[in-house]
């Protein structure tokens, strides 16, 4: 498609995104932050989820066993969102925005429903897309956090540092999802 | 500072993964149902130059190794990583390429990143429960890199080359799988 960068152009570029990051702050990740989020979300309508704590590590907790992992780490991000992590991932979307603005490579408005390969295979009924998109959401999201991390954190990130972890969560990925691709959409 | 480098960073990744064709699902199916190898190539070798750079970085001393984050390997990960799988190819994105395709302007995106913040919220609350399973419990004690990367929070399962070899060897071999796998394949008309 015009204006996307071919594999070696592409490939360069996002090297250089995940070195820089790592060599200026940390390696890229981004589905804590969807944890983050749904934190902040709770926490206007609950009085004691996140509370200061003077006794563990990041000085906060939570009543939530997730949350309150590793010293309160998340607890702490929930109580102040200004930092670098969770201001990183609104960036994506920006910078998305500003490429598909400029000469990235443009959809159409039947792509911004449901690509291309969906509406061959299912038709054009949007809503079964949403569905499907949102189911399909729910299980990557619930699957990232079980994993500690996504193709972002793992996948790029974790290879790049030959994280044992990396490999793993890039075979298990591979595993279910070529085969169900394949069935759901076809080889053809 | 910190603010100021999260948003430069975060939206020169956005623009890139938008770039390379990540923010369209289109082109994730097309790859997970071995139709359309581009971004695989696109993604192996990334990851290829940026360990080789990165562990030059680290050699030389221009890469502080504490940046370095390298996340535990337990059962969970597997496990996690075939269910998040799951969602990858019905879907055809991922977190990452999920917010691009919002930038996008992309509809079913919006539906995928609610249900991703349902599936996240889900995660916290059945957390409690799984985590004195056998999911949780450690491979390789934990960790672990294949090569030695300086930082001795990390445990490297090789010792006896120095990290920067063993991250080339690897790294060779990324660049050569995605050289040579080929942009499309023969069903392709």
């Amino acid at each position: 498609m015009s204006g996307q960068l071919n594999w070696f152009r592409g490939g360069i570029a996002l090297a250089l995104v995940f070195l820089v990051a790592v060599w200026l702050v940390k390696p890229i990740g981004v589905s804590t932050q969807f944890v983050i989020f749904d934190g902040i979300i709770w926490n206007l309508f609950s009085d004691d989820l996140v509370q200061v704590n003077p006794k563990t590590k990041t000085g906060y907790s939570s009543t939530n066993a997730y949350l309150n992992k590793s010293g309160g780490k998340y607890a702490k991000n929930i109580a102040n969102p200004l930092n670098y992590s969770y201001i990183f991932v609104f960036g994506i979307i920006l910078g998305s925005f500003l490429s598909a603005k400029t000469k990235g490579p443009k959809a159409t408005e039947k792509d911004r429903q449901a690509p291309e390969v969906w509406r061959q295979r299912f038709g054009s009924c949007i809503y079964k897309r949403y569905l499907v998109s949102f189911i399909g959401g729910f299980l990557v999201l619930f699957g990232a956090r079980l994993a500690g991390g996504c193709t972002s954190g793992h996948m790029m990130s974790g290879m790049m540092q030959t994280s044992l972890s990396g490999y793993l969560f890039t075979l298990g990925a591979f595993a279910t999802a070529i085969p169900l691709a394949i069935l759901m959409y076809g080889r053809k | 500072m910190d603010i100021l480098l999260a948003i430069i960073l975060g939206t020169l990744f956005g623009f890139v993964l938008h770039r390379i064709g990540a923010a369209n699902p289109q082109n994730i199916i097309n790859m997970l149902r071995l139709k359309d190898f581009h971004l695989m190539k696109t993604i192996i070798w990334g990851i290829s130059l940026s360990s080789a750079l990165l562990f030059l970085g680290l050699t030389l001393g221009i890469i502080d190794p504490t940046h370095l984050s390298v996340k535990s390997s337990y059962w969970g990960v597997i496990i996690g990583g075939g269910i998040l799988g799951l969602g990858f190819a019905i879907a055809g994105y991922c977190p990452g390429t999920g917010l691009a395709g919002l930038g996008d302007g992309r509809k079913d995106a919006r539906y995928f990143v609610v249900g991703g913040l349902f599936g996240a919220f889900v995660y916290m609350l059945v957390f409690a429960g799984l985590k004195n399973t056998f999911l949780m419990q450690k491979i390789a004690g934990g960790k672990a890199t294949l090569a030695a990367t300086g930082n001795p929070s990390f445990i490297s399962l090789i010792e006896s080359v120095p990290g920067v070899i063993v991250a080339l060897a690897i790294s060779l071999i990324f660049f050569i799988f995605a050289w040579k796998l080929p942009n499309k394949t023969d069903n392709d008309s």
